[in-house]
Order: C-alpha cells, then structure tokens, then sequence
C-alpha cells in the first residue's frame, strides 16, 4: 500500500551521560527495537564531534539531534522530511518547556517529566505538529493544570 | 481555552482563585516518593545497584497497585513512579491495566495521568487497549471540556483499529464543536483514522474540507495533516482546491493571522510550509495548476529574507517546490540563486540542506552542479559524514560516461571507511548500477565489481550478483569483446584466489566459482588443474559456508577435465559424498558421476556461449492435468502462504479495509499450482522473483529515458575541447587528496572538479536527447532484453546447471475445449492435447460442414471449435459450446455417414461438476442415413474447477459395448460480465469471504499503459467487466453462471499487476486467477 507517511517516528531526550529523559513513540514499535534506538541514539549522538551538523543518517531516517545545556533532544524523521524544521520543533518545544518551567533546566524535567509529557502532547500529537501557537498551548496546559491542582486541594477525598 | 477555565472555575468554589495560579514554576516535588527515588538513583554508582533499587521499587508497587486500599490519588503517584521505572527500561507491564482502570475512574487529574501512562505503555496492538473503548466513549460525552480533550488527545495517540466504528460518530460531531481547541483535536483524530483506516473515514471528507475553511487557523492547519496525505495518495482528486490553497498560503504570507501563530516573527511557518509541501503535489506535471502558485511562490521567495533557520526551511521547501512543479524559468532562476545561499553558507546545517536540494534538482538542472563544484568538491573531503555522503548522492545523479571513474573511485574510498549496513548497502547498489551504466573499459569493470563484491559483504543486496553474472554470460555483441572480458574476469579471479582468499566475502567467492566454472576454458594459459586446485581451496577454508560450497563443488563439475584434476576431485567427492548437508551431497555425487563420463558432462553442461536460451515454462502448466484432477478429487485449491496466514489473521479480527492491498513483493505469479518441490518450480519462483526485485532496487536500462545520453556528452567533448579529452584518464583521481602547499591543493581540487564534471557543460545541455549513436562499452546483445532470457537466471547453482533433462515444455491445453477419446481420459487427453495442432486442421474442415446444423437462435454467438468425440462404425459425435449471454449450450451433432439410418441412439452426459439439462424431451433418436441430428444440452456450474469435464456414453444398439467420451472445456467459458456501479461493487467485496491475491505479469503494449492493456487481454479472453479505473489500480467484475459474482481488484505494483478476487464461491477466485495468467501468456 502506498503509504507516505510523513511522520516523526520518536522524540528522546537524554542526558549528558547517555540517560533516557525522555521518550515518546509516535510509530509502534516492539520493546526490544526501542531499547535498541535508545541505546543508538545516545552512542550516535553523544559520539559526535563539534562543529558537524546537527543530522544524522540512521537505518533509513534521520536523526536531528541539538543539545541544550546538559540535555540533548534527538527527534527522527523521515529522510525526505525538512531537517531545518525539525530543529525548529525541538527549539519550539523547548520554548515551551521554557515557558512553563520558568527557565527550564535537567531537573525540572526530571523530576516533573509527567508535566513534559503533558505539554508534548499538546503540542504534537501522533508524530505531527499539532498547534504551533505557543499561547495557546501553554494555555490549553495551564487550564488543565490548574484544574488539576485546585481539584486536588479541594476533593482530596478517596475516590473509592 | 480561557474561557473554559472561567467556566470550569465558576463551577468551583470562589477559594480556589486563590490557589497558586502559577502551575507553570516548577515545584520540585522533593517530598514525593518520585524524587526520593530519582534521588536515590543518582547516588547509585553501578548498574547493578540500579537494578536491585527498580526491582525493590516495582514490588512496592505491585503491592500498593493491587491492594484495594489504594486511592485513585495514590495510584496516580505510583502511574507516575512506573512510567519511570518504565522508562528506566525496567518491565513493569502488571500496571498497564491499572492505567487504564486509572484513566476510567480517577476524577479529571488522575484521569490524565491515566492516559498518560496508557499511552507510554501500550501501543496500537495491545489487547488491553479494547478496555479503554468504553472510557474514551464516555469521556467524549463529557460534559467538562477537559476530559473531552484528553480523551480525543489519546485517540489520535492509540486506539484499537477495529473499534473505530464506536467511536467515530462522536468524533464526527466534535468537528462543529464551539471550541476551537475541541475541533482541532477531532480533526487530528480523525486524521489518525483516516493514516490507520482510510475506508472508514471516507465518508467524512466533505467535512474536512470545512475544516480547512475554520475560521480558527490552528484547525485549519491541522487539516493540512490529512490533505497533505490525501493528495498524495490521489493528487487529481483535489485539484479544484488549489486557489483555496493559495489563497491560505497568501494569507499566512502576508500576515494575515494572529499574532501568536508567528514564530521568531515569522508568520505560521509549519502551516507555510505544509501548503508549500501541497502545492508542489498538485503542481507536478499539471501547466495549469502551476501558473496559479507562480505568483505566491515568487512573494513566499521574497518575504523569505530574515537569516534565521526557519526561513531557510521555508526557503528550502519553495526550493524543493519550484522544481517539482512544471517550470518557469524565472522562478527556477530565482530558485537557483536561492540554493546557492544554502550551499556557500557557511553555517554547517544549512550547507547540508543545500546539498540535499542541489540533489533533488541537479537531475533536471546538472548546470547548477557545475555552478558549485567548488563547494561539491571541498564538502567531499568534509570530515563530517553525513555531509560526503549527502555530495556523494549528488555526484551520484551527474554520472555520465566520461566521468565515472572519478566519481565511483570517490565513492569506494567512501565505502571502505563507511561502517554503517545501511549506507554499505545502499552505496554498493549504486556503484555496481554506475559500473555498468557507464564502464569505459573490460578491466575497469571488473576491478569495480571486484571493490563492489569486497566492500559489499554478505549484506549485499542479491540482485547485483545475479546482474553481474547475467551480465557476463550474455556478453556483447562483439565476440573478441566478449572473449576479452571474460578472459580478464577470469585473470582477476584466479590472481584473487592465488592471493588470500580468506578475506573475500563469501558472495564474492561464490561469484569468483561461477565465473571459474564457466569461462576458465577460455583462458588457455591456465589449466584446468590449476583451477581445480584453486577452487579445492576454497572448500577447505574455515569460514565457507556450506553455500559457497555447492558453488564451488558445480563449478569443480563444469571444469574437471584431463587425468590431472582425476585424483583431487575424487577425494573432493569421497569428502562430500557423506556431508550432511543434502545439497552437498547431491553436487558431490554429480561430480562424481560427471567426472567420469565427459560425453554425459557435454550434454549436461554446456558451455554457456553455446547454451540456447533455456526455455521455462513459468506457469508449470505441465502440472494442470495433475492440479484438476487433484481438485476433482476433492483437494483443497492451494493458496499461496501469505494468505493463509491473512486468512489465519482475518478470523482473528474484524477487518474493514477491503482495498488494503498488502502483497509481499516476493509474492510469485505461479502460486497457483500446488507447490510441489520440484526444482522446476523453485526455478520458476526465482527467476519471477527476481524480475521483480530487479525492477524495484537496480536501474533498467531499457525503457528509461535518460536525461543524459552518451551521445550528448561525446557531442559536446567535440565542442569544447580543453579538458575532456583526458578526463575519463582515471590516473588524475589518483592525485593524493592532502597535500602541504595550500596552490598545490586548490590546483589538485581544480583538476578533480573538472574532471568530476565533465560533460555537464553548458553546451551538453542543448545536445541532450541526441541519438544515442556512441557504440557503448555495454551494448547488450538483444537477446538479453526478450522476456524468454530474464528466466535464465543464476539465484543458485542448482539451477544453473540442473543435471536432471530440462523439462520439455508441456502442451499448453488450448482455450478451446480439449476431448478425449476413448476410455482412458488422461493420458489420452495428454496424447491429444499434443496432436491438436493437426486436429484443428481437420476440425476446420468438418466445421464447415456441422456448423451448419447449429440451431438458428445460436448463430451469431461466440463459438467454439466443433470438435469430434468419438465415433462408433458410422457413427460420429462431435460437439461444441456457444457461449450465451444467460447460459452456456453444449451443442452435440450425431452424425451417420452410412446409407442405412441407425435407430435407437442415445446419449448420456453426467458431470460431477456440471448440472447438464437437455433441451428436447426424447431420449432416443433416430438418425438418417447420410445426415445429422443435433443435440442441445444446457450447462451449469454445480462446482466451479479450472477445468471442467462432461462423461458422456453413447449406446448403440447395434454394438455391443457403449461408446464412453469426455468432454472438458475450461471454466472460462462459463463466465459472463457482470455490469455494476463502483458503489455496488464496494458493498458486494465486503461481503465476499473467499478471496485470492496473486502477481500477474503485465502485457505491455505501445499505444496503451501496460494495465490498461493488460486488461483489455483479459476481457477480451475473458469476458470481464471493467467497472472503473482509478490511475493504477482497475476493478473488475464478472460472474460464474448463472449469478456467482466475482470481484476482481488490479493494481499495477512494480512489474507486476497484484489481482486481489473476491467471490461467495469458495473455488472460483483460484481458478479465474489461474485463467487469467493463462490468458496473459497467451500474449
């Protein structure tokens, strides 16, 4: 079936020391070949000499990877897809980690990476760029958000 | 979304407003159970450790998850603890139901969190995910907003396939919901669907086309999503769209949106460059559709001016635009210029896309190339991989005849310092389709293979080999050419095997035996011993495998000759003749046996400039006898493997596509026999399955049109005289890359660029398309362009030199019925089938004569040929069928040559698989001396069989034995069109259940496309009905009389026409598909 699929296959994060941040599937795929992207990706990219362009040929895709402070973001796609708007999807999807953190750092992710995942998914959904307006995916995440704390604090009581 | 906070809030008590607004400043949960663990993780040294803590923590999960204790609210912190773990790599499947349960009945924060886990943990084929149908249906009839996001946000993430139907009416409606953010996701769920269920949403894609007219541009630009990938699977379908898409694309350009849709002040650039990515669809090879995006394209190249790297992928997807649509030269102009910027760029991303658009277009403008050799050569000797490989792609599509050398050297040296499989494999492929495009000479040839089979290795994609060798045993036109280069070819080997054999791939040594065993007699200075030996080397070495082996033992067979070789290939033999492997066994003892007898050896193994074409009978219709007797019998038809396993799958799960086509490319055209493991047939199914992996992976040659004829380039060489002439010289390449003195460098680049770019000048690109008239190293013979000798093909030593007699080809059974005589029907069908040549002859003439007798309402229909039964004393039968529109009529003429009239003769026609009802009511007749009478007898199918066969008795009361005949006339005569609307047809295929799928060959044609040929072959012979055309694919109806429908569904898919039928009955799709590949060899 002829079927181009001009989709991101996944979305990783990790760190300096090559540990998973991050990781988000837009294709299925077994556990095994996952384990086996993870520890690729973090070989390949981590391996890489400075002053070599942020893309990277694997298997059949390609890897645009670009590293902010300690973390590294490393997004495939399809080989005929546009590489430089790929950058920009990470750089926008940091904008908003940014934006919601306040000056986003290692640990903010860490230790609220349900929050990350949150705002990913607001922002791509099924491997494709779902709203490109940092407003109003910040917003459509407050609202949860604030949903969800004030919720919280008022009907603390078990559920069953 | 402000507003649905307001209204969630006002729902709340006035004290939440109090409540920290700010959720955005990151509160790092020291406290939680979380930190603690991430704490205590990172304070870990060894994995080990790690280890031990996850698994410490995972029980303590378990523990709490199924304890009933457990909160809604504890168990979103252990989701969150697991998703960790998870991501950790450590397995903590026993949660995955507790997300989902957590998802169903937390309140809305849990509820998230539930989701959230089930779209970590599980993917599309979980089974666990039916569970989360129910909570999906219920939240999108939420009345809180929230849930209804979040639950469209997880159905565009992962939903069950077969459970679309549930849910699809509530998504449907979301897509007029008020709220923007509500028909946005509906619109990206459903576009979801549509990526994992096309049929299902067809329905629906005249809303789609409302969406793209919202007046909310993010749930315009999420329909983009799903138009982007209809018109890519349909471009005709959508043309009339185009000025919308302009219109939009004019609109984002020109700063019609909000604001926060601009990104680094850029207005919209993801919806900018998806219509961009639309328009170029639409555009391709449509004059019309192009003049209208002209304009926009020309003001998106303009406003594109900001130096940031979103404009660059802006200005890059304009690019990549401009020349896919059909041209206008000022544009490409301004385009061209553009593609300069990114490649003198000194920013290293935008010089990669550079390069990857100067390859996208140097195949209509190789000037561009020339324009920025410079760059070419100096991104060539870049230390970043990525970089020479993405210029090595560019070189790849400027090759011509002159340059070659420099360029295949470039890419060799590239090869042999490449360490990733999929680059090896992909660069190797395009090497060995360069070497012999364009080969200058025998030995440069070879010397290429030769790198091509080393640094290729075993991941090789097979086909090179077998071209290789094709190549080389049909030679060329020239026999003194042909001599040389087999002679060479042979040299090389035989220095390789003299050298260290242990270090070829074992590919290469089985090429290096095949070529040893055919060509080495042609090399007088070397003797057969020598390669005996050489080859007996080969078999002792550690690492062949036992494949290499049977190619080495077949080509011991071919050369063994003299008294020399007598003693190392009986110890040969006496070492294999006890292997375990079979295969081994079986050469060593053809060794054996050939070795000593040279006149058998003569016979059997012809040397392969002698050899005639062999001739296969691909469709192994030697079998027919036995396959319809095996399925009178009763035997099941067969069904190739794929889709048994289909079939295996199709109980399993409901199923709502009928058009998705899944045929496995190596699926073969001659399935339909039983599969018997003759080598016949394994010889049929390679030589079909590699015409076919021939077509998708290695360039043809004949029927391509090249932009760049050789005889473009020698023109030009005439022209412009100063560097060509020593450009094909290899020896300049030779230069060493890194020299000290910075001139010597730019000289040395200066020299390599021109010739790397030699016959890319400006004068070629007026010559091109000239006459090919260079006699080219590589003129093949012609032979090796007929079909006959695509069949003869070198997959496997077995075939090449099968020991066992060729099969003779069989008699094929004619469209027209076939009788036999007599009593004993199949080898006297066998017998007559054989002599229908000379029958037919005879048949014409007595025609004449019955036909005459056909009755009045018949003349005029399809007919076949009256052909005799059988006869007794003066008595003949004959009979034939006619073809009526509602019934087929078996029409029998009794004959009496005698002077005397014969009373009381009666004939009987039973049929097991045929209903035969007799239009007059006496059973007796008498016939007259010298005269005829006629018989007509209805036909029906009671069991549908390729063949089927009438048993008739002819009882004579003047002797004593009854007259037994057969009649057999293929199933096709029983097949009328069946007339339907495409609505009708797709209704009808859902509720078929027996279904075959197999690859038909194409019949190419010069005034029509090879499907709409070959289709016509088909209805021709075949009486099918064409319902509609839609680009490559056809559907196509008929049915079985009286009204057994059968559904046919073509799509051209590489060389092959990939026939999916469909029909209630379950034998009819199997033998219509066997009927239709004996009409398209007919041709």
């Amino acid at each position: 079936m002829l079927c181009l699929l001009r989709q991101m296959r996944f979305l990783l994060l990790f760190s300096r020391q090559g540990r998973l941040r991050l990781q988000k599937w837009f294709t299925p795929m077994m556990d095994r070949e996952k384990k086996k992207i993870i520890r690729d990706m973090t070989t390949m990219v981590l391996s890489r000499q400075p002053r070599t362009c942020n893309f990277m040929q694997w298997k059949d895709l390609k890897i645009i990877y670009k590293r902010y402070a300690s973390l590294y973001f490393c997004l495939a796609i399809e080989s005929q897809e546009n590489e430089l708007l790929a950058l920009e999807v990470i750089h926008r999807y940091v904008e908003l980690l940014d934006k919601y953190f306040g000056n986003v750092c290692e640990l903010d992710i860490i230790f609220n990476f349900e929050k990350a995942y949150f705002i990913l998914d607001e922002f791509l959904m099924g491997g494709e760029i779902q709203e490109t307006s940092k407003q109003i995916v910040n917003r459509s995440i407050d609202a949860s958000d604030m949903l969800q704390e004030t919720l919280e604090e008022y009907m603390s009581k078990p559920a069953f | 979304m402000s507003d649905v906070v307001e209204k969630t809030l006002t729902a709340l008590p006035s004290l939440l407003l109090s409540v920290d607004s700010q959720p955005g400043s990151a509160k790092l949960s020291t406290s939680s159970k979380l930190g603690s663990l991430i704490r205590n993780i990172t304070e870990l040294t060894s994995k080990h450790e790690e280890e031990k803590l996850i698994q410490r923590e995972l029980s303590s999960i378990k523990d709490q998850v199924s304890s009933p204790n457990t909160t809604m609210r504890q168990m979103k912190e252990l989701m969150v603890r697991a998703i960790y773990c998870e991501m950790l790599g450590y397995d903590s499947s026993f949660t995955y139901i507790h997300a989902i349960k957590l998802a169903q009945q937390g309140s809305v924060l849990e509820k998230r969190v539930g989701y959230l886990a089930v779209s970590l943990f599980l993917n599309e084929h979980h089974e666990l995910l039916l569970l989360l149908v129910n909570t999906v249906l219920k939240d999108l009839q939420s009345t809180n907003l929230i849930e209804v996001c979040m639950a469209l946000t997880v159905v565009s993430q992962i939903f069950p396939k077969d459970m679309i139907p549930a849910i699809l009416p509530l998504v449907e409606e979301k897509l007029n919901h008020p709220k923007e953010i509500i028909r946005r996701k509906a619109v990206l769920a459903l576009y979801k669907f549509h990526l994992i269920a096309p049929n299902q949403v067809q329905h629906i894609h005249n809303k789609f086309r409302k969406a793209l007219c919202d007046k909310d541009p993010g749930v315009m630009g999420a329909s983009l999503h799903i138009y982007l990938h209809l018109i890519q699977e349909n471009p005709e379908g959508y043309k009339d769209l185009t000025t919308s898409f302009v219109t939009i694309l004019k609109q984002v350009v020109g700063g019609k949106l909000p604001m926060d849709f601009n990104y680094h002040s850029v207005p919209a650039p993801w919806i900018q460059i998806q219509l961009l990515q639309i328009l170029s669809l639409l555009g391709k090879n449509d004059p019309g559709t192009s003049e209208i995006m002209h304009e926009i394209l020309e003001e998106s190249l303009r406003r594109a001016e900001m130096n940031h790297n979103i404009t660059y992928a802006i200005l890059y997807e304009c690019v990549k635009c401009i020349y896919t649509i059909h041209p206008k030269s000022d544009l490409l102009e301004k385009a061209a210029k553009c593609i300069g910027n990114f490649v003198l760029s000194s920013k290293i991303n935008l010089k990669y896309l550079g390069l990857k658009a100067l390859t996208y277009v140097v195949q209509q403008d190789p000037k561009l190339a020339l324009q920025h050799q410079m760059t070419i050569i100096e991104c060539l000797e870049h230390p970043d991989l990525i970089i020479k490989r993405e210029t090595l792609e560019i070189l790849f599509r400027i090759t011509n005849a002159q340059n070659v050398t420099v360029i295949v050297e470039k890419m060799l040296t590239f090869l042999s310092t490449s360490e990733d499989d999929h680059t090896t494999i992909d660069l190797v492929g395009k090497v060995a389709e360069l070497a012999k495009k364009y080969a200058p000479d025998n030995e440069w040839f070879i010397q290429t293979m030769n790198a091509v089979f080393s640094l290729g290795g075993e991941t090789m994609q097979p086909d090179i080999t077998n071209s290789f060798l094709k190549l080389l045993s049909e030679g060329f036109d020239s026999v003194e050419e042909d001599r040389k280069l087999k002679v060479f070819a042979v040299n090389s080997y035989v220095s390789l095997l003299e050298g260290e054999p242990e270090k070829l791939p074992q590919r290469f040594l089985q090429v290096i035996s095949w070529v040893l065993g055919e060509f080495s007699h042609l090399q007088q200075d070397v003797g057969a011993e020598t390669v005996v030996c050489l080859l007996d080397k080969l078999l002792h070495m550690k690492n062949s495998t036992s494949e290499t082996k049977t190619w080495v033992l077949m080509a011991m067979t071919k050369v063994c000759e003299g008294a020399a070789c007598a003693p190392l290939v009986q110890s040969v033999c006496e070492t294999y003749s006890s292997s375990l492997d079979t295969v081994l066994r079986q050469r060593a003892q053809e060794l054996q046996h050939l070795s000593r007898d040279p006149a058998l050896r003569a016979r059997v193994l012809p040397p392969v400039c002698t050899r005639e074409p062999l001739e296969v009978d691909s469709s192994l219709s030697f079998l027919d006898e036995f396959v319809s007797e095996a399925l009178a019998a009763g035997a099941a038809p067969y069904k190739p493997s794929h889709q048994r396993q289909e079939e295996l799958a199709q109980t399993k799960a409901v199923s709502y596509e009928p058009y998705q086509l899944t045929l496995p490319i190596s699926t073969t055209a001659h399935t339909h026999t039983p599969s018997l493991l003759s080598i016949s047939s394994s010889l049929s199914e390679g030589s079909a399955d590699l015409s076919h992996k021939g077509g998708s992976s290695s360039l043809k040659l004949e029927g391509v049109k090249r932009v760049w004829g050789r005889g473009g380039y020698e023109a030009a060489q005439v022209e412009t005289p100063s560097p060509p002439q020593e450009g094909g010289d290899p020896s300049i390449s030779h230069t060493p890359p890194l020299t000290s003195e910075d001139t010597e460098s730019k000289q040395q680049e200066q020299q390599l660029a021109s010739s790397m770019f030699l016959g890319l000048d400006h004068s070629s690109v007026t010559l091109m398309g000239k006459g090919d008239s260079t006699p080219s190293w590589l003129k093949r013979k012609e032979r090796g362009q007929t079909p006959l000798n695509d069949a003869q093909t070198f997959t496997d030593p077995q075939e090449l030199t099968d020991p066992s007699p060729l099969h003779v080809v069989s008699p094929q059974f004619p469209q027209s019925p076939v009788i036999a005589n007599g009593t004993s029907d199949t080898e006297a069908a066998l017998a007559l089938a054989c002599l229908d040549t000379n029958r037919s002859s005879t048949n014409q003439l007595e025609d004449r004569g019955l036909s005459l007798y056909l009755p009045a309402e018949l003349s005029g229909l399809i007919c076949s040929e009256i052909s005799v039964l059988c006869s007794s004393e003066s008595l003949e039968l004959s009979a034939c069928h006619v073809h009526k529109l509602r019934s087929l009529e078996m029409i029998v003429f009794i004959s009496n040559s005698s002077d005397n009239a014969v009373q009381q003769i009666q004939v009987q026609l039973h049929s097991e698989q045929l209903e035969v009802s007799c239009a007059s009511e006496s059973q007796m007749e008498e016939v007259k001396g010298h005269s005829v009478v006629v018989r007509q007898y209805s036909l029906r199918v009671r069991k549908p069989s390729v063949h089927v066969e009438l048993i008739g008795t002819l009882f004579h009361p003047e002797t004593p034995q009854n007259v037994q005949f057969t009649y057999r006339l293929p199933l096709s005569s029983f097949i009328r069109p069946l007339t339907l609307s495409t609505e009708e047809y797709g209704t009808m295929w859902l509720s078929f259940s027996n279904d075959t799928k197999q690859n038909l060959t194409l019949v190419h044609s010069e005034n029509e496309g090879p499907l709409r040929a070959t289709l016509n072959v088909l209805t021709e012979d075949l009486h099918l009905h064409v319902v509609e055309i839609i680009g490559m694919e056809a559907i196509v109806a008929c049915r079985l009389l009286q009204d057994q429908p059968c559904l046919m569904h073509c799509r051209v898919h590489g060389d092959a026409l990939a026939v999916w039928l469909r029909s209630p009955v379950p034998e009819l799709p199997d033998c219509l598909i066997y009927h239709c590949q004996r009409a398209l060899q007919g041709h």
